[in-house]
């Protein structure tokens, strides 16, 4: 998978999380849309790898980690 | 098509009922409901069950035989629907197709969840289920934070803030106060809906509605058979179920309930009425915002002013038209299976004139939204006096 670019349509913190995502909490999910118009739902990278993004914010596709696409503010 | 009217309605408390089985809770609503009308079980001709996630939350399959057998209702057509927190809404309008296509008269239809008996992160991860477990799902989505995400882009495009969604917080703690049948039955202030504990940002935990054991039934004929049953029937005016994409990602414009717009003006063009014309409505308040989006969504208020609706206090009680008197999901409560059935079972109520303190002054006219996912299913049903 690599969808490339695109622009954080929407976003959140999410601090309560599934059970099976308890242990990375607090993270930041967001909305992207890509560069071909459509949208993915991905994870922003933690903290310590990069910093929180707002609505309107460039962000460029890093990895995907277990299924999930991870972006990071560009 | 012949009319259809609701002729008994029956509701357990929504709350957290350790020492309760979802059996017993959908028994009791049913039992209570069909006392209402004063008919016997061997009367109900169908069984219409709506219940979100009983085989995850209580391992139960095979449902709606299950607890209608366990009511004495046997050998008529049974069957369970599955629309996420519109499993009862679903229910009830093909419980309604039925009696209105004449294939049966006496049609039962109970929702129910039982939802506590596991921790909040399960709970969390069962309602997940209902989004799209191959993409936002699994990126790590839960309800509140699609919610979350539908409220950043609402205050990004409309300007809506957090203390317009601590409004519909705060006026539904008020009015759930005063309902014998509420989980929460505390008021809150301002000041605490503002600094709940964050959930998925920007919502808090007062943005959100519970987690919740319950059951609630109602009982429907057709209207030219409803005065065997009796004196105060409530005619089922207009109706609609609609669908959209499950997953967010998949909607053009989040701020918008599609379903909703459509479900709605479906359901004003069946009952010739307008928008304006709707004195009350209970709506789907699984989190503020969509209080917010629910009024915009029916026509209440035009895109983008739900919030400055919601603070001018034109919902409460007391004002031009309120919206969730009985508390709805956030003070009420969310057994997400009973939520469509509870909604009418207190639109019902206001008409037939029953709702002790919450009664309203005008409440000839009232309209029920039911919603499923982030908004994949919808079901609006408009009720009268008849």
């Amino acid at each position: 998978m690599n969808p490339g670019s695109g622009i954080v349509y929407t976003e959140t913190v999410v601090h309560a999380a599934p059970e099976q995502f308890v242990a990375d909490a607090p993270y930041q999910l967001a909305i992207v849309t890509l560069e071909d118009g459509k949208r993915l739902t991905g994870r922003i990278v933690p903290e310590s790898e990069g910093v929180r993004v707002v609505i309107g914010d460039r962000v460029d596709f890093v990895e995907e980690r277990a299924g999930i696409p991870f972006f990071r503010k560009a | 098509m012949r009319e259809v009217a609701v002729i008994g309605i029956g509701k357990t408390a929504f709350g957290a009922f350790a020492d309760r089985d979802l059996r017993s809770l959908a028994v009791e609503a049913g039992q209570k409901c069909l006392a209402d009308a004063h008919v016997k079980p061997s009367q109900v001709e169908e069984f219409f069950l709506g219940n979100f996630a009983g085989p995850s939350f209580v391992g139960q399959n095979h449902l709606a035989p299950y607890i209608a057998g366990a009511m004495g209702i046997l050998g008529v057509p049974c069957t369970r629907f599955e629309a996420a927190c519109a499993s009862s809404g679903a229910a009830f309008y093909h419980a309604v197709s039925s009696v209105a296509a004449g294939l049966n008269d006496i049609v039962l239809i109970t929702g129910v969840e039982k939802m506590t008996s596991q921790t909040t992160p399960k709970v969390t991860e069962i309602l997940a289920g209902a989004g799209d477990t191959c993409g936002e799902v699994r990126a790590g989505a839960t309800f509140p934070a699609l919610f979350a995400m539908i409220a950043r882009r609402h205050m990004y495009q409309y300007g809506t803030t957090r203390e317009q969604m601590a409004a519909v917080a705060v006026k539904n703690h008020e009015n759930g106060a005063k309902n014998p049948l509420a989980h929460m039955r505390k008021v809150i202030t301002m000041e605490q809906a503002l600094n709940g504990k964050p959930i998925s940002e920007p919502l808090t935990v007062y943005d959100c509605s519970l987690i919740s054991d319950g059951a609630a039934a109602v009982l429907i004929a057709p209207l030219e058979r409803a005065g065997e049953f009796t004196d105060k029937p409530v005619k089922v005016l207009g109706i609609a179920q609609t669908s959209d994409q499950v997953a967010l990602d998949q909607k053009d414009d989040i701020t918008i309930l599609t379903a909703v717009v459509k479900a709605a003006q479906k359901a004003y063009k069946m009952a010739g009425v307008t928008a304006a014309d709707i004195e009350f409505a209970e709506v789907h308040d699984c989190f503020t915002i969509a209080e917010i989006m629910a009024t915009e969504d029916l026509g209440f208020v035009k895109k983008g002013e739900g919030g400055p609706y919601a603070l001018a206090g034109c919902t409460r009680l007391n004002g031009a038209r309120p919206i969730n008197a009985s508390g709805g999901l956030k003070s009420k409560g969310h057994p997400v299976g009973a939520t469509g059935t509870g909604q009418i079972c207190d639109v019902v109520q206001q008409i037939r004139c029953e709702a002790g303190e919450r009664q309203l002054a005008r409440h000839s006219l009232g309209l029920a939204q039911n919603l499923g996912g982030s908004g994949a299913t919808a079901v609006v049903t408009i009720l009268t006096a008849a």
